[in-house]
């Protein structure tokens, strides 16, 4: 398994908002965890990327423990994430965003990989000297994956991509998403569309208050009668 | 008359461009941490004190003044590492009272290894004061506007065109997604305070020729530094650069038609205006966050 989780706990100041969590996530795999407001998604995958500090549990990246390792360190091992709600560097151009997503990366290695991100996203070449906020939300999210795809990720964590987005971004953004597991990209996807993201997915972790309260193949989830009722509005 | 006029406005360029630097060292720190470094002033004394007793000491100026530049960039990052970083969590007033506190302390300290005494420095090119158009110019005034002008050129190539200088941009704008991309916010933060604190020190190095240092210089350069910071808009370098001028300009009018008296008081009158009238400065985009 390239990410373990195991057991993972994390609080804020005495609110637990994440209880033994554990999840795995295999090399080439799409998993997805699905879940309402406020359960815990966004909490997971930063702790993933060492924003937060783990007061329970493991977590192991490719058989190495990264449970108390720095957020830098998580990235030059091959962790990127898309955060929650996009956050590019509004002021700064396109360009600077991308070239400081490969920021842990030799500094040689940089142009060619700015050439592949710009063959994905042509929008982006288009825009390369614009400032980042002066973009579309749908801009600004191809520009976030694209910032996190220079770092060279081994697993890609992406944090609510479609959120705030138009019905037809939104199609394109999850396009993006199956684009990206076709060339082989290990993905981690946090949805609040959890039809969008199960149809997609490999395998499915559904969170509750910070607790994984189903598990299994995506197809399975989004044919259970819970997951129907609580997240699919069927 | 004009002869006058011209005077004053040398001696307000001049004075202006060291509160300039000192700005930039209150306007680089608080955008990368938010946090209003009182103790900035510090670093100018260091600067000023510390070439003192390293030339006394038998070193050559120049060695002299390197060594002062250390000392003040060991003291800013010791700042940021030893009270700043464990008090990260204070908020804003926490951590301006922090500040203030190592500025005493700082302040104390140069009281007692240095001394309680006035000195000065050798001017760099001497003291015969070239005539231009009726008014004298110190040849250290254009040694502290080369410097300076040095310092704004460098520091915007650093940041406009070098990656590591668009790294610390981007960790001052959003440090959650710096921290994402691999950068780490806190050496960001620690760096900025110890260009600060090389920036104070340079200012300190330059005026003590003129202006003469003592152990509590820091206190007025560094509201001045800060009156200049808060007139451009804190947390921009190019406002940094114009409220020094802006504070040194008016500062030294006054003191020509008015009275040398209201010369330290005028900066704080314009502080005033500045907040009433603009308040996110000439040169900022947004208010600041009231204490």
């Amino acid at each position: 398994m390239l990410l373990r989780v195991e057991g993972l706990a994390t609080h804020y100041g005495r609110i637990r908002a994440l209880e033994g969590v554990s999840l795995t996530v295999g090399a080439g795999e799409l998993v997805t965890i699905v879940g309402a407001n406020g359960a815990g998604k966004t909490t997971l995958l930063r702790t993933i990327s060492g924003l937060r500090p783990v007061t329970a549990g493991r977590i192991r990246f490719d058989d190495r423990d990264i449970t108390h390792r720095p957020a830098a360190e998580r990235v030059r091992l091959g962790i990127a994430q898309v955060p929650e709600g996009r956050r590019v560097w509004g002021p700064m151009s396109v360009e600077d965003n991308l070239l400081l997503g490969g920021w842990t990366r030799p500094r040689g290695e940089l142009a060619t990989s700015l050439g592949e991100i710009y063959a994905l996203f042509p929008r982006l070449a288009e825009r390369r000297r614009q400032p980042a906020g002066s973009l579309s939300g749908g801009e600004q999210q191809m520009l976030a994956i694209g910032r996190a795809l220079m770092a060279k990720p081994r697993l890609l964590l992406l944090d609510e991509p479609s959120m705030g987005l138009a019905p037809r971004l939104v199609e394109t953004i999850f396009a993006t998403i199956a684009d990206l597991r076709q060339r082989g990209t290990t993905i981690l996807l946090v949805e609040q569309n959890a039809f969008a993201a199960l149809s997609l997915a490999d395998r499915g972790y559904v969170l509750e208050s910070g607790r994984v309260v189903l598990e299994g193949p995506a197809a399975e989830l989004l044919a259970d009668r819970r997951v129907q009722a609580a997240y699919l509005g069927l | 008359m004009a002869g006058d006029l011209l005077q004053f406005l040398f001696a307000g360029i001049t004075v202006g461009a060291i509160y300039a630097l000192i700005a930039l060292g209150f306007s680089l720190v608080y955008s990368a941490s938010h946090v209003i470094n009182f103790a900035q002033g510090e670093f100018v004394m260091l600067g000023g004190m510390g070439t003192v007793f390293a030339a006394a000491a038998g070193l050559p100026l120049p060695i002299a003044a390197l060594a002062a530049l250390v000392l003040a960039v060991l003291a800013a990052m010791g700042l940021e590492r030893l009270a700043i970083h464990p008090a990260r969590d204070a908020g804003l007033t926490g951590l301006v009272i922090v500040t203030i506190g190592a500025s005493i302390l700082i302040r104390g300290l140069a009281g007692i290894v240095f001394d309680r005494n006035f000195h000065t420095l050798p001017a760099l090119s001497g003291d015969a004061p070239l005539l231009v158009a009726g008014a004298t110019l110190h040849p250290q005034a254009l040694w502290i506007l080369a410097a300076t002008l040095l310092v704004a050129l460098a520091l915007w190539l650093f940041f406009a065109r070098s990656l590591t200088g668009k790294a610390m941009l981007a960790a001052a704008v959003d440090p959650l997604a710096a921290e994402l991309a691999g950068i780490d916010p806190r050496r960001v933060v620690l760096w900025t305070f110890a260009l600060a604190g090389g920036l104070g020190a340079l200012a300190g190095f330059l005026v003590t020729p003129l202006a003469q240092t003592h152990f509590q210089i820091g206190v007025l350069l560094g509201l001045k530094g800060f009156a200049a910071a808060i007139v451009g808009g804190l947390g921009s370098a190019p406002g940094a650069m114009a409220g020094g001028l802006v504070i040194g300009l008016v500062e030294q009018l006054t003191a020509g038609y008015l009275s040398s008296a209201y010369k330290d008081a005028v900066a704080f009158v314009v502080i005033v205006l500045v907040l009433l009238l603009r308040p996110s400065g000439l040169f900022g985009t947004r208010a600041i966050e009231r204490v």
